[in-house]
């Protein structure tokens, strides 16, 4: 069967592109690794290699042709003994979009939630564009095992014949070694200078390595803007001491866990992520909260915090922080979640803004919750007021959504009494 | 005037150097062989390869003895000694011819004589004390093999007692045997004198026989040789061999009892050491340790330009090791990207009478590695090629790590097992898993089907038992 030569994703986002230039013509001999063809996208120019051998049989897609879909059929690969004859049927039925769906980094189809934690094992980086479709080749045993770690293969390199993905790869991402494939902007490691200062050299841990890919990443490729205001949280002072003489013991940030959640479900366009395609707005309020780590920074996830009591958050945030600082949690309890919050109030930071978790497209940033001197009614007064700061993705958050989220946000945490409703 | 530069040079034409030699010169290097004694090495000469032919013999008559069994009338079956070894002889003259003009044709350079190195990229060679030639290369890949172990009190004196070498070549065939040591060599030369008609007590160290393999293989094996009447001692050993006039008094000692027997000739089998003496490894950087040169994933020693693979390294010590491992050295030297040796693909196949053959981790030692393990087990007697063939006993049991599918090892006991291992070998190389085996369509009906059946066992799902 001759093999059809698919126009390629060269990034995560790619869905058309231009075919600029065919650097082979038809009846040439083609071997893999060869570069066949030049495509421009929105952002660059591309060399695209062969994958597999054989000679290139007829051209469907001339050069200079704008707006090549990803997937469309743009030539015929001829293997051996095959005659271009052979071809004609392929080549007259263009392949659907549905077939090979390009592997995007981060957004693949299936409805479950993107892992949103910082050390999530799943492609951050956009995998090497492949000449003909999407297929990745891995051993049956390698699939086995990143499927159980859920690991994407498109984003683990493969050492194996012709770039075949094997054990040890999938082994190594697991355990965050080097074996990911980076993205084309960090492919090349920058060089430091070096002024003779005497320093100590810390090798980058796995987690090290991922957590700066993912936040050069978002940092990058995320239009963020912020958006801060002023909780009074007097309400929320009193409350807790009237609990702790209960015996009942929830720390500020329980509250703004349980705030976050019930906002979420007043303004659901900032729990979701981004896609070429759609925006997909969670059905779940599943909520991340940063926890620092002596290895770096790690994201559980309180789920359905939305439907949860104070008492319940409480217990799963201590819970989940105490084992993700033993490095115990469970691969399902740090990937998925649809917002995140990150609070060094008990540094005494005033404020700060964060760098959004993708594929979420929001974080608030919580500061300390401390006495400061308010006008009330036209009068200096004081109150405990913590400073928050929203972080979003313009691209699905308008700044009045954004805004909207941290209104009802406030109203909440200013009247706690608001969260039994 | 013989050219006396070279991008490589190997030491020792055994499996692992000729293959080093051709693959160097298929990459285009400008290569050289030393050899002192004869090309193919102690595989091709004196060991994998004449003893297969013996083993045949020992085959052939066997089933002589059982033509009835078949329908088949033979009488006065009998052996001529001497024929059976020019029989072996010749197969193993006519690969070593093969050999020469192997690297005849990939244009390797062979010298014979005995090299020894001389200082970085040098290398002398001398014949019977005399010089040959003074040699310079690049690269060096030392492929000088091991030989048998010489335990004091054993040493072969190639009358009485024999190694591996003296026991291919026997003058007359003797009525009792002793072998001492049970693994691959001491367990097929134990089987072929066996077959042949002869008394054959075999002494293992260890609590059981061939100890690298499965330990439920180990019993199989173990009750077929003792219903062929062989005598088998585990956990004996041997404390002293009195040499007499025509044979061999030994002293066993076995649960803390010592006694004597007497046994016309004794195979000592109780191992290998490398062959690292005399070939200029003083001076260099070169680790040995116990016999065996240290070396890295690609082969490399410590001193830098300078290989080792093979029989001269770590173990298994086997032929296929040798030339796998002379691939990796040659294409690493030539800046290629080989995958290291995975020790645990290396099938390991032992000819005796039932054959024996496995890959991988055997049950314990899987377990031992924390696998939680699914277990395969296929009898012969259950295949219907077996019994047509008149082979029911045996078994072909598989490991399969119960959380990802991988096939961890595969052991097999029974007839021409040995043929048959190389299919999980390929299944393990390509990583698959209990579903591509379980897939896979297997010939009916063939000795394969049963290997099909273990997967299928391993998870509950056997057809035909």
């Amino acid at each position: 069967m001759p093999i059809e030569i698919l126009m390629p994703a060269l990034s995560p986002t790619m869905t058309e592109g231009k075919l600029a230039k065919w650097l082979k013509k038809s009846g040439d001999a083609i071997k893999s690794g060869d570069v066949i063809a030049e495509i421009e996208t929105d952002k660059a120019t591309m060399e695209m290699e062969a994958v597999d051998e054989g000679t290139l049989g007829q051209i469907l897609v001339p050069e200079g042709t704008e707006k090549v879909s990803v997937n469309q059929p743009i030539a015929v690969l001829l293997l051996e003994g095959e005659s271009a004859g052979a071809a004609k049927p392929a080549a007259a039925a263009p392949a659907p979009a549905a077939k090979a769906e390009p592997a995007s980094a981060g957004v693949p189809k299936a409805a479950a939630p993107q892992p949103a934690s910082a050390p999530a094992p799943k492609a951050a980086a956009a995998p090497a564009p492949k000449a003909s479709g999407q297929r990745v080749f891995a051993s049956p045993l390698a699939k086995r095992i990143a499927a159980n770690a859920g690991i994407d293969l498109a984003s683990v390199h493969g050492s194996g014949p012709h770039g075949r993905i094997v054990k040890a790869d999938v082994d190594q991402a697991v355990s965050g070694g080097g074996a990911r494939k980076s993205a084309p902007a960090s492919k090349a490691a920058t060089p430091v200078a070096d002024f003779g200062q005497p320093y100590k050299e810390v090798p980058n841990s796995g987690m090290r390595k991922v957590i700066a890919a993912r936040l050069l990443e978002a940092k990058t490729t995320i239009p963020h803007f912020y958006l801060t205001i002023d909780c009074v949280i007097d309400e929320i002072v009193k409350v807790r001491k009237e609990l702790a003489e209960t015996g009942v013991k929830v720390s500020v940030n329980d509250f703004v866990v349980k705030a976050c959640a019930l906002a979420l479900r007043k303004v659901p366009q900032a729990n979701a992520t981004w896609t070429d395609e759609a925006i997909r707005l969670y059905e779940n309020v599943d909520i991340s909260v940063a926890v620092a780590t002596p290895e770096g920074l790690i994201t559980p996830i309180v789920r359905h915090a939305d439907k949860k009591g104070l008492a319940a958050i409480s217990a799963e945030v201590k819970d989940l922080a105490a084992r993700a600082k033993a490095k115990k949690l469970k691969l399902e309890e740090f990937q998925g979640g649809g917002f995140s919050i990150s609070n060094l109030g008990m540094y005494g930071i005033k404020e700060f803004s964060a760098i959004v978790n993708p594929p979420q497209v929001c974080i608030l940033a919580v500061g300390a919750g401390s006495e400061r001197a308010i006008v009330k009614n036209g009068a200096i007064a004081i109150a405990n007021v913590m400073t928050c700061t929203l972080s979003c993705d313009h691209r699905v958050v308008d700044g009045a959504v954004g805004a909207e989220f941290l209104q009802a946000f406030q109203a909440l945490i200013e009247n706690p009494i608001r969260m039994l409703l | 005037m013989t050219d006396t530069q070279f991008d490589l040079i190997v030491v020792g034409g055994g499996p692992g150097g000729y293959t080093a030699a051709i693959r160097a010169s298929q990459l285009g290097m400008k290569t050289a062989l030393v050899e002192k004694e004869n090309l193919g090495g102690i595989c091709l000469n004196w060991g994998c390869i004449p003893t297969k032919a013996l083993l045949r013999t020992a085959e052939v008559y066997h089933l002589m003895h059982r033509a009835k069994e078949f329908g088949l009338k033979a009488d006065n079956i009998a052996f001529d000694i001497e024929a059976v070894i020019k029989r072996s002889r010749g197969v193993a003259a006519q690969l070593n011819a093969g050999v020469k003009h192997l690297m005849k044709k990939n244009k390797v350079t062979v010298f014979d004589g005995h090299a020894k190195l001389a200082g970085k990229g040098k290398l002398n060679v001398t014949k019977d004390g005399k010089p040959v030639a003074d040699l310079t290369a690049k690269n060096i890949i030392l492929a000088t093999g091991a030989r048998a172990r010489e335990l004091p009190g054993l040493e072969a004196d190639g009358n009485l007692v024999w190694n591996y070498r003296h026991a291919m070549v026997p003058k007359t065939f003797p009525k009792t045997l002793l072998v001492i040591g049970s693994g691959a060599i001491g367990i097929e030369f134990a089987s072929f004198y066996q077959t042949l008609g002869c008394k054959v007590t075999v002494v293992e160290v260890l609590d059981r026989i061939v100890p690298v393999e499965d330990a439920e293989i180990s019993t199989l094996a173990h009750k077929q040789f003792e219903k062929q009447g062989m005598v088998i001692k585990t956990k004996a050993v041997v404390k002293s061999l009195k040499r007499n006039a025509n044979d061999v008094t030994a002293t066993v000692e076995q649960n803390g009892k010592a006694e004597e027997f007497t046994f016309e000739r004794v195979i000592s089998a109780v191992g290998i050491v490398g062959n690292v003496e005399n070939i200029g490894l003083e001076g260099t950087q070169i680790k040995v340790e116990k016999t065996h040169v240290i070396a890295g994933p690609y082969c490399e020693t410590g001193e830098p330009g300078i290989y080792a693979i093979g029989d001269l390294t770590g173990p298994p010590w086997l032929a296929h090791k040798a030339g796998h491992e002379a691939v990796i050295c040659v294409e690493k030297i030539a800046g290629m990207h080989p995958h290291p040796l995975n020790v645990l693909g290396i099938p390991g196949c032992t000819y005796c009478h039932p054959q024996i053959a496995s890959v991988g981790l055997t049950e314990q030692a899987a377990k031992d590695k924390g696998y939680q393990v699914k277990v395969g087990r296929y009898p012969f007697i259950a295949n219907g090629k077996a019994i047509a063939l008149g082979e029911t006993q045996g078994l072909v049991k598989t490991v399969f790590d119960a959380k990802t599918g991988e096939l961890l090892g595969a052991h097999m006991v029974g007839a021409e097992v040995t043929e048959l291992i190389q299919g999980y070998a390929i299944a393990k190389t390509l990583e698959t898993t209990e579903q591509e085996l379980m897939h896979t369509i297997f010939p009916h009906p063939t000795l394969s089907e049963m290997m099909h059946e273990s997967v299928l066992d391993a998870y509950g799902q056997a057809i035909n038992m």
